[in-house]
């Protein structure tokens, strides 16, 4: 199951924290910190898995932007690295064209695509056009 | 500043522009708290506020949160817009109440009050409003108060199916938190059923919470195999117009059949023939599509990773299964090709899965082909990960036919691996050793290499097992004997050299005595200049050894001063033993 998706900068800073476990103010923070050395040192050579703790966590960088997904040890890592691509090939779509900004100034809204994609640790649905047509009419609401 | 979706919340863009507009952190919690201030007093005056405006400020609370700071106020503003009727509220209030309340809170009855409220309206985005709320919760209070609805609204027809969706993988949440809250009873055949739905991704939500029931209960379960297997094999064998909203860069439903060939993986190999017929046919189809021509319909790298997690899970499940010898083959066969594929995620992924194939007795020979390629990956990958694999693969792949050279590889690779791995090689390196040695000099050899290596990882455990092999076994005393003696006589020594040598020396010392240059003296010499290295430990340790032979050192002197008073009584050609004079040089220190 995922254990935690984050979206980080190259200066560290993050764009979005999603937890599905339980883990303390401080403990997050510390994962964060470490989720960032940990990906920012690879470069092309590298595989796009690492082992992280007793965990390990799937990434893909886009422009400045690190998506990270922290997965058990046993999943299936290609599976969850398309995953991390369709959730941006949906951002992309939803903010036109999407960049860090988008992600900052709207940032309540990221955590409706997300959930829309994800939860409770597992993928939830996986067509770009259902969950596109979706966000659509949410954002037609009041 | 780019345009803002929907209502806009114009104030909370202008809060945002402003913090980022801060030159410095001093000035950044300055605006922060100015902003604190002016919420807080907005709150005091709670009448006046409408919907909009509570929205409004418990947002940019939000974001003052998640930029770093705490906040301990604004909770009960966000439970009050659960009760507001418009979603764009609703969703502030739940998205504030899942990230920053706590389990324990007191605010937790009148959240569980919100939600079901929600979950019992007519209103399908509000109830999956509710349950994602659950779903990201997760509270004790939560599955006590809707652990009962929730299956019941997971199969009810009337549920629509976006709601259906959240509903299953909110069960699973509950469940994972609180396995004894729930029974497999009542539901457990209409649950197994949604792997028919119409809609895939109740399927794919479904499947989930399917895969993780069945582990607890298989054989209640067990009526979502042939289920499973059906829907993959129609999966599987469609064309990427069938299959329009869920076909990801031309491959047909990528996740949702890696999540039924991993529900499959919980039961051993159907016993229905047809049933098992089918599977083998899907098997063979996803192994097929692995083998077409590079790029016959996408070049993108999306493609082949989607094609690629399915044969994965797809092999995955043929070692699961452990009963198609011809399946074993071809998967071992596919990943060879991936050994020396340009991408690096897939060599990785290779060597990984190989590592399973090498311990099934029908694969095991066919991973063995492959030993050159993966003794290669060993010394040309550069990411160390990769390396890792290639080592866990010969170590799995090890056996007497080749535990020559794979060990003679190891420790090559040894003399240049990673800090971090070392203890754990070196511990693969002695098991290896010990396991096919089929002449205990190898593996004495092997140790002492080890220890001369990479002494600093050689655990207890390694060391303590050379000594009681060598105790063990008569034929190599003499050999382990001669061996350390010579590696002693190095001018470096790791301290365990030391103490293995010196207890060895110790214990059959005698066995070599007898050979010029490696007399009983000499022994003692040679391990006196080694313990006034060592630390007090060593020494202690070697206490015991040490005296027998200094003892053995002793009594040969002795023979000798009476064995020259034979000599000089003219009994001297009986007697071959070298004669050491007090001036004999020994290349020490």
């Amino acid at each position: 199951m995922i254990r935690f998706i984050l979206i980080q900068n190259r200066a560290g800073k993050t764009r979005l924290a999603k937890w599905y476990m339980h883990f303390d103010d401080d403990e997050k923070q510390k994962l964060i910190e470490e989720v960032h050395a940990c990906v920012t040192v690879r470069d092309a050579k590298h595989t796009n898995f690492v082992e992280f703790r007793n965990f390990k966590i799937v990434y893909r960088r886009y422009a400045g932007l690190y998506f990270c997904i922290c997965v058990d040890i046993t999943d299936n890592n290609l599976y969850y690295l398309e995953a991390i691509h369709n959730f941006v090939e949906v951002l992309n779509e939803y903010f036109h064209n999407v960049c860090e900004l988008d992600l900052v100034f709207n940032f309540y809204k990221v955590y409706t695509v997300v959930d829309e994609m994800f939860l409770a640790g597992e993928i939830r649905e996986t067509s770009q056009t259902k969950v596109l047509k979706q966000l659509l009419m949410l954002t037609s609401l009041e | 500043m780019p345009s803002v979706k929907g209502d806009g919340m114009r104030g909370l863009a202008v809060f945002i522009s402003d913090i980022r507009n801060c030159k410095s952190k001093e000035a950044e919690l300055k605006r922060i708290n100015e902003e604190l201030v002016d919420i807080r007093s907005k709150f005091k005056d709670d009448k006046t506020l409408d919907g909009y405006q509570k929205k409004k400020y418990v947002c940019k609370l939000l974001f003052i949160f998640l930029l770093g700071n705490d906040i301990d106020f604004g909770h009960m503003e966000a439970v009050n817009l659960l009760s507001s009727n418009k979603y764009t509220e609703k969703q502030i209030g739940y998205l504030f109440i899942s990230v920053l309340i706590e389990q324990q809170s007191d605010l937790m009855k009148l959240i569980v009050q919100g939600i079901r409220n929600d979950l019992t309206s007519r209103n399908p985005v509000h109830v999956n409003l509710a349950l994602q709320c659950i779903s990201n919760m997760g509270s004790r209070e939560m599955v006590e108060a809707f652990c009962t609805d929730l299956p019941k609204l997971l199969v009810s027809g009337e549920t629509i199916d976006f709601v259906k969706q959240s509903a299953a993988l909110c069960i699973l949440k509950l469940f994972r938190n609180s396995p004894e809250s729930f029974q497999p009873g009542e539901y457990a055949s209409r649950i197994v059923h949604l792997l028919n739905d119409s809609h895939m991704g109740v399927v794919t939500s479904a499947a989930s919470l399917i895969e993780a029931l069945s582990k607890k209960w298989p054989e209640e379960y067990k009526g979502a195999v042939p289920l499973a297997i059906s829907r993959l094999s129609r999966i599987v064998t469609a064309t990427y117009t069938d299959l329009q909203d869920y076909t990801y860069y031309f491959v047909p439903a990528p996740w949702l059949c890696v999540k039924l060939l991993r529900l499959l993986q919980n039961y051993p190999p159907p016993d229905d023939p047809s049933n098992k017929a089918r599977l083998l046919e899907c098997l063979e189809g996803i192994l097929n599509k692995a083998q077409d021509a590079p790029a016959p319909k996408s070049k993108k790298v999306q493609h082949s990773n989607a094609k690629n997690a399915v044969l994965f899970e797809a092999i995955a499940l043929i070692i699961h299964m452990d009963s198609e010898p011809q399946l074993l083959v071809r998967a071992c066969n596919q990943l060879g090709t991936f050994l020396s594929h340009r991408e690096t995620n897939l060599r990785y992924l290779a060597l990984e899965s190989m590592c399973l194939l090498a311990t099934s007795e029908f694969s095991h020979d066919a991973v063995k082909k492959h030993q050159d390629t993966i003794i290669n990956s060993l010394k040309t990958e550069r990411d160390v990960s990769v390396r890792q694999r290639a080592v866990d693969l010969l170590y799995a792949m090890c056996d007497r036919s080749n535990a020559n050279q794979i060990v003679a590889e190891m420790l090559a690779y040894l003399e240049t691996a990673d800090f971090s791995i070392r203890e754990e090689m070196v511990l693969k390196v002695a098991i290896l050793a010990e396991k096919y040695a089929t002449d205990y000099t190898w593996y004495v050899d092997v140790i002492l290499k080890l220890i001369r290596i990479a002494g600093d990882y050689v655990s207890e455990e390694v060391w303590y097992r050379v000594i009681q092999i060598v105790v063990n076994h008569e034929d190599v005393q003499e050999y382990a004997a001669e061996t350390v003696f010579k590696a002693l006589q190095n001018p470096t020594c790791h301290e365990i050299m030391v103490k293995v040598g010196g207890y060895i020396l110790g214990e059959f010392g005698n066995l070599i005595a007898v050979y010029k240059g490696y007399t009983a003296q000499i022994q003692y010499k040679l391990l006196s200049c080694w313990l006034d290295l060592s630390s007090i430990k060593t020494r202690r340790l070697l206490h015991p050894s040490f005296i027998k032979i200094r003892k053995r050192a002793d009594e040969s002197r002795e023979s000798k001063s009476q064995m020259e008073d034979k000599m000089a009584s003219g009994l001297s050609e009986q007697f071959s033993l070298c004669t050491m004079s007090s001036n004999e040089t020994l290349y020490l220190c």
